[in-house]
């Protein structure tokens, strides 16, 4: 009798505390149904319909997705520009901050203040303010072309209208973006066990060994998760582009976001946007996948550390 | 031997801290340069283009600058910039906190799915929300208003609930305990143990907040026509377009002029940045 008094009392509890769960939720639950949850669906329903927001939308099966993959050069064309820019500024961005971060480990003094000039370009990395400065620095009177002159060198190259450079200016910009990916690369060196290279020492391994066999597989975790995560992010790449390049020279920068948006909202197109909008969203949940299925490696190395 | 060793030494220091300064100076120099050119008078600018320091200081660009475009100066774009960024951060930051509080504290049915949930929420690419978003947006008359980029703030945002759930976890249970002895509510426990406890991750948290929220382009690019309403980021774009009558002194000025809350900003607490990026191992 006690004992069913006693069940009844905490499943009473455990009643409350679902309420004031939910309760506590509810706002961030109320955003994830209305504009997380419903947009997804409405933009399957959408991918299948021609609609410029004006007259209603009409069904027309796969025909959004039929044009994309074969009647639409500037489709691939677009697919190719993003994965390149993705595929090498990713990496370079990550190469310079691995490069940074070994640099800056060490007990120094000034290292903070070097960490924060480093870090600087990051934090006003993605504004319009510092695409359109970008423009001018690559500009046929900008600043590189000022500096080539100066040397000597031809100066007269208009970086930003060359269908082969006009895609580098941007990758430099994201490259010169290293300061998060270098704080998180020196978080990590601080955590690899200083007697791992001292018995590395003692084996008398020099520096470029004791590079890739301690510093480069105690990183790896950490690597490989910025460089899927950082991916994802290269993939929907927008400002820099629009402001710098507008996709052009003949679309070399024409990047996945870019001609979703000119779709979208300057065609109106919205149902060819969802559509491209769908594919992105396959990629993107691949990608995250491969994240999910191997994190137990990174996070069981995360937790051993500490 | 010993002495030999020592300059050894402090070439190597010297060595490190040259290549070091070096490298850092060329990361800033854009931005300095950027500074510089603002600050250059119409003659000047495009002689020497890749100097930092100009020969007859000028504000000339600032006050033609100012002026705008269209009618409509840098006041109303700094001041709607200014209103967004407060509102949107503020909204933000208290929900998410309150939700955060949800997650980290209390034992509900289903929470380990809506946690997971939340967490797929960050790796959704916008472009496939801000259609049907706009779409619904538009039926309501939204558009050109700052209610579609500010609404959505008042239900928290997934990094930042994250991030507070992360920072909660590490406040000792007993607090709780003791406090719902006390007889205190889930409210009150909420408002008057953790929310004190959590001034520093509020404090970050808002840092990221306003970087994001000054920065932003894409939302505000949508949403927002009439110049009246632009924000800073949209106006610098009109204002710096190609294809009109460009005078590059005065998009300098205002470019710069738009970096200036941010540098500020993170000159005075990169501290707690450093810490949060460290910490979360996210993006920032």
């Amino acid at each position: 009798m006690k004992k069913r008094a006693t069940t009844s009392a905490s499943a009473g509890r455990q009643r409350l505390d679902n309420l004031a769960g939910y309760l506590f939720i509810s706002p961030w639950l109320f955003g994830f149904l209305a504009l997380t949850v419903i947009p997804i669906i409405a933009s399957i329903f959408l991918s299948f319909t021609n609609y410029d927001i004006l007259s209603p939308p009409r069904w027309v099966g796969l025909q959004n997705f039929k044009k994309m993959f074969f009647e639409d050069p500037r489709y691939w064309k677009s697919v190719r520009a993003t994965l390149y820019y993705a595929l090498t500024a990713v990496p370079l961005r990550l190469i310079v901050a691995l490069s940074v971060a070994m640099l800056l480990n060490t007990s120094r003094r000034g290292v903070a203040l070097y960490r924060a000039l480093f870090y600087v370009p990051s934090v006003v990395g993605d504004s319009v303010a510092v695409a359109v400065m970008w423009r001018q620095i690559f500009g046929g009177d900008g600043l590189v072309n000022a500096f080539l002159r100066l040397f000597g060198l031809p100066g007269k190259r208009l970086w930003l209208a060359d269908p082969q450079f006009a895609i580098w200016t941007l990758i430099l910009l994201a490259a010169w973006q290293f300061g998060s990916a270098m704080l998180i690369f020196l978080a990590g060196l601080k955590q690899i066990p200083y007697e791992l290279y001292e018995s590395a020492d003692i084996d008398g391994a020099g520096p470029v060994r004791k590079f890739f066999s301690i510093t480069i597989p105690q990183l790896t975790p950490i690597i490989f998760f910025n460089l899927v995560m950082q991916t994802i992010n290269g993939l929907i790449v927008f400002t820099p582009a629009l402001i710098i390049t507008n996709g052009g020279p003949l679309d070399t920068t024409n990047f996945y976001a870019l001609y979703l948006y000119k779709r979208g909202f300057e065609n109106f197109q919205m149902g060819y946007a969802s559509a491209m909008a769908w594919i992105l969203m396959l990629v993107t949940a691949l990608l995250t996948l491969v994240i999910f299925k191997t994190s137990s490696r990174w996070v069981f190395y995360e937790s051993e550390v500490k | 031997m010993k002495a030999q060793s020592t300059a050894h030494r402090v070439s190597r220091t010297l060595l490190f801290h040259v290549f070091t300064a070096a490298c850092g100076l060329l990361m800033v120099y854009p931005i300095l340069w950027l500074a510089g050119s603002s600050l250059k008078g119409p003659s000047e600018i495009w002689r020497k283009v890749y100097s930092l320091f100009p020969e007859h200081p000028t504000l000339e660009n600032y006050i033609n600058g100012w002026k705008g475009f269209g009618g409509v100066s840098f006041t109303v774009y700094y001041r709607n910039s200014l209103v967004y960024t407060v509102l949107a951060t503020a909204f933000t930051i208290v929900s998410s906190a309150v939700v955060a509080f949800g997650f980290a504290r209390i034992r509900f049915k289903g929470k380990n799915f809506l946690f997971a949930c939340m967490l797929v929420t960050m790796m959704i690419p916008p472009q496939i929300l801000i259609i049907p978003q706009y779409i619904v947006f538009s039926k309501l008359g939204w558009v050109n208003t700052y209610l579609p980029l500010i609404v959505p703030r008042l239900f928290g945002q997934a990094f930042f609930i994250f991030m507070f759930v992360q920072f909660m976890r590490g406040i000792p249970l007993e607090l709780d305990e003791a406090a719902q002895i006390d007889g205190c509510s889930r409210g009150r426990i909420f408002w008057s143990v953790h929310l004190p406890l959590m001034k520093p991750a509020l404090f970050t948290g808002s840092i990221f907040s306003f970087y994001w929220t000054w920065n932003d382009f894409f939302a505000p690019l949508i949403y927002l026509n009439n110049p009246k309403r632009y924000t800073l980021s949209v106006a610098l774009r009109s204002f710096s377009d190609p294809s009109g009558l460009t005078d590059w002194g005065a998009i300098f000025a205002m470019s710069f002029l738009s970096l200036i809350p941010v540098i500020v900003l993170f000159i005075a607490f990169q501290r707690f940045l450093v810490q949060g990026i460290a910490t979360t191992g996210l993006k920032g």
